[in-house]
């Protein structure tokens, strides 16, 4: 960081400087231990202000409402996993390489390793589990078992994911194109050509 | 009594058919729990400290400070003052915490000193490791000197492949928790699940029946889960000393680091031969590094036991790591050396790689005409005879295409494996077995085999697999697995059927021989109206299920060993980037008789897939200097995506021929042959040997620049 820091977040309005934060987080020691954000004045900006400490939050999951308490620092991933136990979403590289925490956050793929929960507040979510119906799987995850896109399993959650939120920008898409638009998932025991097909499938299956 | 063999092909329903794995609808909605999704109320994160130093002795430990941390309830030391310890990213000392972040907190609060030593990290040439380079082995047949001087050629290349990780997506770990205070409950990670439970027990000092193992899903192991790891002893120890359990799970970098790495393998060759083809000799000096293990010695010359050879082999002891199993230990470093030095000498002859190969075929033991049968067959399915060219392709532009072929063997075998059938008296089945599916479709073809023995359908079958407490089964390694479950649970169901038969019998005024189980029936052979349902047939058994125990090894053929597989690649190489693209690849192999079409033909497709991640992207970089790994994550340690694996065809040898050898594994063979194929395919492309792999852009510029001249650069 440079010495500028405050100078910079003041320029462009960005908010709270990385300067004052840590004067804030000297004050926050003293709260409880577990609190929701507080609204602080920084470089003439209201900003919410988390931890450290647990803070409670609320996220939006598959269409329900959660509450937990996490440190600020926890990934949207780690509390889907932790506190949720909505497990399907998977920690394998942990800094938004693999894929296998894929999520759909307010219609976009991300990967919700390198998202933070407290920022994930107020946004829709959809895991793996959210795309059943019922009992009913969705085409995408019929077309994944149709075709074998699957061995150990451990990406295929985030892969179901991600080709779900691909077909969904590119309903007809063309092999080219599922390459490049799946090309942020990784899989170990090599089950891309299932992938392919499963993802072609889906596409003339109509959602 | 039952004749010990498996259907004839016209009576077959389920084997040999293209059946969905069982387990694929609970994969795909997430529902589908690993050992690292197991969070019992109460958990505590285990984090572990790590050693920074590739050799050093342990002076000091000071965990005061994380003791005294809030949410730490348990520090356990792995290592004690005064140990050695011999790489990067061994396990030092645990802490347990209320929370990861918090366990993350108190593992950087715990101070460790060391005093290093020295060690060594560099694998590439036995001269630079100096007093780690051990010699292993060395032996010869025939006459070499003979068989040189009367060559019409002699070629020479130097070939190899680095240390590369299994990378397995779910990370090695385990969730332990203790259940009276002498009774641990492990949700492990594990190729391993009945073996594992001896070995928990051992170190924590309770009987081995103390301990159960479960695990529903493994996120990959590729032959280095045959665990517990001493993470997992570790965990066990926290959660005792907490009262609570304990999830550690190796964060990505260790997981490069420390949990398995398959050894590397160079060679220099030597290959002499006559103008016509015929092999003559081989020599070679090969070394390897692995680790304090110094690595394995790969079987060289690879499948072709050329009458001449003198061969030496140099271990390198050294510090980057602990070696693991990988699959098909070996293979895939002598096939590559091989294959690649054979290719280089058809080439010196200008002749066609596959028509050397055939000529020689007569060294390749028991398989050849398998192999003669397969490389037909591939031909014709990557279209050898329209797109081979000589060495180097010699038409304009930056984009060279070439074509590159190997060949590989395997053995397997059936591992020893225990079942229970239990037929209840209504006529449901349930098959008890302590093995473990690593994604190869285990449960699928347990299934298919116990529904397609008792006439009935495949959802007729309840299956409990993965949990210690069930009748022991082998380790899911070697490609022992299918042969091993799929003959004890055709036994058990044999059996039952004998049971079943007999009870049933004196209603249908038949003897038990007579009757068959077929459509959810048991009928007389020879008049199929004279019949009654399943369920009716197992009512005669009385009030009580049945249970009969099937075992491997046991009476009959029902699996074998040894296969032989052919794979064919189509690169295309810019030689201004010198990036290597996949146009397609094609396998041919054999595995007797295939019990599940669909999942045997996605293990190859896989196979393939993990072969083009070796031969192109992967590699396990270690610091000569620091002894430390430096790309101990996924955006360096490089995999191919799905846009990077080209056009890929299996074909699977089935049928006359095949099947009558029974059951035999496919998690090895196909995975052998692609670092030869691509790297053959790739010097048919350019014109030169790229001599190790992975066949990365700057490597195939070196080689390019190097043209003409020696091709000996590592």
């Amino acid at each position: 960081m440079h010495d500028d820091d405050d100078n910079e977040a003041k320029e462009k309005g960005s908010g709270l400087s990385r300067r004052s934060f840590l004067k804030v987080s000297g004050i926050s020691l003293s709260v409880p231990l577990v609190m929701g954000h507080r609204v602080i004045k920084a470089a003439g900006a209201e900003l919410k202000v988390y931890g450290p400490g647990k803070v409670a939050l609320t996220l939006t999951v598959n269409g329900k409402k959660y509450a937990a308490e996490v440190e600020p620092r926890v990934t949207l991933l780690e509390a889907l996993r932790g506190e949720l136990d909505l497990t399907g979403s998977k920690r394998v590289c942990d800094r938004a390489t693999c894929g296998a925490c894929t999520v759909i956050v307010d219609g976009k793929p991300m990967y919700s390793c390198s998202v933070l929960a407290i920022e994930a507040q107020g946004k829709a979510i959809t895991t793996v589990e959210g795309l059943m119906q019922g009992d009913k799987l969705h085409p995408v995850q019929q077309a994944f078992i149709d075709n074998d896109a699957q061995q150990c399993g451990f990406c295929t959650p985030g892969f179901v994911v991600a080709c779900k939120a691909f077909l969904d920008k590119n309903p007809n898409p063309t092999p080219e194109q599922v390459q490049r638009g799946l090309g942020g998932n990784l899989c170990r025991c090599g089950t891309y050509i299932g992938v392919r097909a499963a993802v072609l499938q889906a596409a003339k299956g109509g959602r | 009594m039952a004749e010990y063999k498996w259907p004839d092909a016209d009576k077959r329903t389920l084997i040999g058919k293209r059946i969905s794995r069982v387990d694929g609808p609970a994969k795909v909605s997430g529902r589908a729990k690993y050992s690292y999704d197991i969070n019992p109320p109460g958990m505590l994160w285990g984090k572990m400290v790590r050693c920074p130093y590739a050799h050093a002795k342990i002076t000091a430990i000071d965990t005061s400070a994380a003791e005294k941390m809030p949410g730490v309830k348990a520090v356990q030391i792995v290592q004690d003052v005064g140990s050695e310890i011999s790489w990067i990213g061994a396990s030092i000392v645990a802490v347990a915490a209320v929370d990861e972040p918090t366990a993350m907190d108190a593992a950087r609060a715990i101070k460790v000193s060391y005093q290093q030593l020295p060690f060594m990290a560099v694998d590439t040439d036995p001269k630079l490791a100096g007093e780690f380079a051990r010699p292993a082995n060395s032996n010869s047949q025939g006459d070499t000197d003979k068989a040189f001087s009367e060559a019409d050629t002699v070629v020479e290349g130097f070939y190899g492949v680095p240390m590369i990780t299994h990378c397995c997506l779910e990370a090695h770990g385990s969730v332990m928790e203790w259940t009276d205070d002498k009774s641990v409950l492990a949700h492990l990670s594990t190729q391993a699940v009945s073996g594992s439970a001896s070995n928990i027990a051992r170190p924590l000092e309770i009987p081995a029946g103390n301990v159960t193992v479960k695990q529903d899903h493994v996120g990959g192991g590729f032959g280095s889960k045959f665990g517990p790891d001493d993470w997992d002893i570790t965990a066990a120890r926290l959660s005792k000393k907490a009262g609570k359990p304990v999830k550690m799970f190796n964060e990505r970098d260790a997981e490069l680091m420390v949990a398995g790495a398959r050894p590397s393998a160079y060679a220099r060759v030597k290959v002499a031969v006559k103008k016509d083809g015929t092999l003559l000799g081989w020599q070679s000096e090969s070394w390897a590094s692995g680790g304090l293990g110094g690595g394995g010695s790969p079987p060289l010359p690879y499948i072709f036991n050329i009458p001449n050879q003198k061969k030496q082999h140099t271990a390198i002891v050294n510090h980057v790591g602990p070696q693991r199993a990988w699959r098909a230990p070996s293979h895939p470093q002598g096939c590559l050396i091989t294959m690649s030095a054979l290719e280089d000498a058809a080439a010196a002859l200008k002749m066609d790689p596959l028509e050397f190969v055939i000529k020689n075929l007569d060294l390749a033991g028991a398989r050849a005409q398998v192999y003669a049968d397969e490389f037909k067959i591939a031909a014709d399915l990557i279209g050898w005879k329209k797109n081979w060219h000589e060495r180097g392709d010699k038409t304009a532009g930056p984009i060279k295409r070439g074509l590159g072929l190997s060949l590989h063997t395997w053995g397997g075998g059936g591992h020893p494996s225990d079942c229970d059938l239990v037929v209840q008296p209504d006529g449901s089945i349930e098959l008890k077995m302590a093995t473990q599916d690593l994604g190869t479709g285990t449960r699928t073809t347990l299934m298919i085999v116990v529904a397609d023995s008792l006439g009935l359908p495949l959802e007729a079958v309840k299956l409990s697999i993965g949990d210690s407490r069930l009748p022991a089964s082998g380790g899911s390694g070697g490609s022992t697995t299918i042969a091993g479950v799929s003959s004890s649970a055709r036994r058990a169901s044999l059996d039952a059927l004998d049971l079943v038969f007999a009870k049933a019998a004196p209603a249908l005024d038949a003897k038990p021989e007579d009757l068959e189980a077929v459509g959810g029936m048991v009928r007389v052979k020879s008049n199929p109206s004279k019949s009654m349902t399943w369920a009716q047939a197992c009512a005669k058994l009385g009030a009580m299920p049945i249970t009969v125990r099937g075992k491997n090894p046991g009476p009959g053929n029902l699996g074998s060993q040894g296969v032989g597989g052919v794979q064919m690649a189509d690169v295309s190489v810019d030689v201004e980037t010198g990036i290597v693209r996949m146009n397609k690849m094609v396998a041919v192999q054999d595995c007797g008789l295939i019990i599940d079409l669909k999942t045997a033909e996605s293990q190859v497709y896989g196979a393939l897939i993990m072969g083009i991640c070796y031969a192109l992207y992967e590699e396990k970089v270690t610091d000569a200097r620091m002894g430390r790994m430096l790309n101990p994550n996924m955006e360096f340690y490089k995999l191919a995506g799905i846009g990077d694996v080209g056009e890929l065809v299996v074909h699977m040898m089935t049928g006359k021929g095949y099947d009558e050898r029974g059951v035999i594994g496919l998690g090895e063979p196909p995975v052998v042959s692609p670092g030869a194929v691509i790297s053959n395919a790739v010097a048919n492309a350019i014109g030169v040997r790229v001599p190790t792999l992975p066949l990365s852009p700057d490597r195939v510029l070196a080689a390019l620049e190097k043209k003409g001249g020696s091709n000996a650069r590592i």
